[in-house]
């Protein structure tokens, strides 16, 4: 009964990051229905820059601020980097495509081809030594028989539930979120009719980098150890849990993230652990032989 | 002019190294590189090496294998037809030596791990030789330090599946350990995978289990992450590792959490004597960390490569030739000294040397334990 406490809060830790990085993958699906395949190692990009930031911005050789200050500073001075990457990318290899009218399917592969330069950059310019993340907070663990909790992982849970109804909120309450969705329903139309079509893709590019931005930061707050591939597999994984929740859908995205961490953890449990992607992942695929569109996904259908 | 397109300069001698300069583990590729220059640089600053009465300036060349298995295999196939050396030395981890150790033998190419623990990567090949003792050996020296320093009757595993170094020593240990304590001693045998980074279910599932202590045969890197997470999990016991915990960056990437833990090794840098100390003194100095046990085992891996070079007594133009003669004079070592201690050698190839128990002190330093002799 323990053990079974302790892996749902293992699973939600878990989760989190799925459904972090997922928000992003659907966030700009919605908008471009372009599958942005570097958004993994745009993650990883978070997690080094939130490395740089702390280390060399704020930290023992910069600044040298407490860690309480690295902690509130580094976390938006991430995101705002982080975001700034993602409309990089966005800028060099996007926009260019979609100005030229190529089709989805080059852009996707565009995706993918950044995403390896990412990872082969950031192993060319800073070596393929892992690096070790400081420790800025102060580990707590609190024991509940023996179920244990550090306040790390109640922060990560909260942020991930946090992030979800922050974006929920722009999506569905505000102006901008309302210019989304619109360009996503007919980008060809919505110009017309006065919307700045590129602000509200850059926009969108903000969002999801930004907060592939704070998963890179708790991410490796939790598993101090960053490589240049940590975020391809993972990247991967967030896309399939999106897929599986629905993509394009913020809800989907964020239950599909928790289903793949409570699935992945739950099977490890229970089997020896070569049976966890192959398990985790037959199941998520006959949850979409039931329900192709993912669950909380709507048919679209292609006008000619 | 033919033998000049592959062969190289006839006054040089050319031999390959396939190490990890990226991959999981990059750290045990610069430490072997860092040793294998160091030592060449000796040797060519005095004129080169001295076979037969002539002097031969000494060529490396430094193939990354990418801790991949597959690319070790590339590798060596590289080394051995496009830069035509002698003789190989690594691959290190048991995972890149199996593969690399098959290929050099079908070659007919010498090749020395000085890292692999792994029986299979000599077994049955008798071109291929090793600078480490084996995990049969490394396997009850973990069972019996544990079990007297801990006071241990139940041991849980946790090892990475997908690597053959890995997966063989834990599963010498549990069978030890069972043999020892009886069935069901080992009370919960857990795996993952290499690229993992969350090992919680597991841990979970170890630390419900009660063990008296965590046997660890994993990479630095990953012990690092396993350690961490056991200890946000409540749990508060000892660890035991293997010699695969035994490099350089490990204490930069696992800080306070690895203190007070042991692990099982070639040799012990704090508190050296003789040539070793010479080597960690000169090591520390050029490149400003201690060297860790694959700079050690590498270093006396190339000497003894050299050394079978000498022993040969004539270098030979072709290629094919020359390999066979180190081959030849390597299988005929029967003792060697090394920074890492002596080794005898059996049929087999592999050494019969002693192992070390370390302690991780309260400054991170490998602090001699207990040494093992066979």
């Amino acid at each position: 009964m323990e053990a079974l406490f302790q892996n749902i809060i293992n699973a939600l830790q878990w989760g989190s990051f799925y459904a972090l990085i997922a928000l992003g993958y659907t966030l700009v699906y919605g908008v471009l229905l372009l599958i942005n395949f570097a958004h993994g190692d745009i993650f990883m990009v978070g997690a080094y820059i939130a490395f740089g930031v702390s280390v060399f911005v704020l930290g023992t050789q910069g600044l040298d601020l407490p860690n309480w200050a690295i902690l509130a500073c580094g976390v938006p001075l991430t995101m705002v980097l982080t975001a700034g990457v993602g409309v990089t990318l966005e800028r060099i290899a996007y926009r260019p495509l979609r100005r030229k009218g190529a089709h989805r399917l080059y852009v996707v592969i565009t995706a993918l081809m950044c995403g390896l330069i990412l990872e082969n950059g950031n192993l060319a310019l800073l070596g393929a030594s892992r690096k070790k993340f400081p420790e800025l907070m102060e580990k707590t663990i609190w024991t509940f028989g023996n179920v244990s909790v550090t306040n790390l992982k109640v922060i990560v849970i909260v942020a991930a539930f946090a992030t979800f109804a922050f974006l929920n909120f722009i999506v569905t309450r505000t102006r901008i979120g309302m210019a989304m969705r619109a360009v996503s329903y007919d980008k060809f139309a919505i110009p017309l009719m006065g919307i700045p079509v590129d602000t509200v893709i850059v926009f969108t590019f903000v969002l999801g980098s930004g907060f592939a931005g704070l998963a890179g930061m708790l991410f490796a707050m939790s598993y101090p150890i960053l490589e240049p591939y940590m975020g391809a597999l993972i990247g991967w994984k967030a896309f399939i849990a999106a897929v599986v929740g629905g993509i394009g859908d913020i809800r989907g995205a964020f239950v599909g993230g928790f289903l793949l961490g409570f699935i992945e953890v739950g099977v490890v449990a229970v089997f020896p652990s070569t049976f966890r992607d192959l398990i985790a992942f037959s199941i998520l695929l006959l949850i979409l032989w039931i329900k192709p569109t993912g669950l909380f996904g709507v048919a679209r259908h292609q006008k000619i | 002019m033919l033998a000049g397109c592959g062969g190289g300069d006839s006054d040089t001698i050319k031999i390959g190294f396939n190490i990890p300069m990226t991959g999981d583990i990059p750290k045990v590729g610069e430490a072997s590189k860092y040793a294998a220059e160091m030592l060449k640089e000796d040797i060519n600053s005095k004129g080169g090496l001295e076979v037969g009465g002539k002097q031969y300036k000494l060529e490396f060349v430094y193939e990354d294998n990418e801790s991949k298995a597959e690319s070790a295999v590339n590798a060596a196939l590289k080394l051995i037809e496009q830069d035509q050396v002698v003789a190989i030395i690594g691959p290190n981890s048991s995972k890149q030596a199996v593969p690399a150790g098959g290929t050099c033998n079908d070659n007919r190419v010498p090749m020395i791990s000085p890292w692999s623990t792994n029986p299979d990567t000599t077994k049955d090949r008798p071109w291929v030789f090793r600078a480490a003792f084996l995990d049969p050996f490394q396997g009850p020296v973990a069972v019996n330090f544990s079990a007297k320093q801990f006071g241990a009757k139940t041991a849980a595993v946790l090892f990475d599946i997908s690597n053959d170094y890995s997966k063989g020593l834990a599963e010498i240990f549990r069978d030890e350990w069972n043999k020892k304590f009886g069935d069901g001693a080992v009370v919960a045998f857990e795996s993952h995978g290499t690229k993992d980074q969350d090992f919680s279910a597991q841990l979970t599932k170890i630390v419900s289990a009660k063990p008296d202590f965590i046997f660890l045969p994993d990479n630095y890197n990953q012990v690092a992450l396993i350690i961490k997470q056991a200890h946000d999990l409540g749990w508060n016991g000892p660890f035991m590792g293997s010699d695969a915990w035994g490099s350089a960056e490990l204490m930069t990437l696992c800080g306070d959490d690895c203190k007070g833990q042991f692990f099982s090794t070639h040799y012990a840098a704090a508190g050296a004597k003789g040539d070793t100390k010479v080597f960690i003194d000169r090591y520390t100095e050029k490149y400003g960390y201690t060297p860790d046990d694959v700079a050690a085992l590498t270093w006396d891996a190339t000497r003894l490569v050299l050394q079978a070079i000498q022993d040969a007594g004539s270098i030979d133009s072709d290629v094919r030739k020359e390999r066979k003669a180190i081959r030849d004079s390597l299988a005929a070592v029967k003792q060697f000294a090394g920074v890492t201690g002596n080794m005898k050698f059996d049929a087999q190839g592999d050494p019969i040397k002693c192992a070390v128990v370390v302690r991780i002190d309260e400054n991170g330093q490998f602090v001699f334990a207990e040494s093992v002799c066979p």
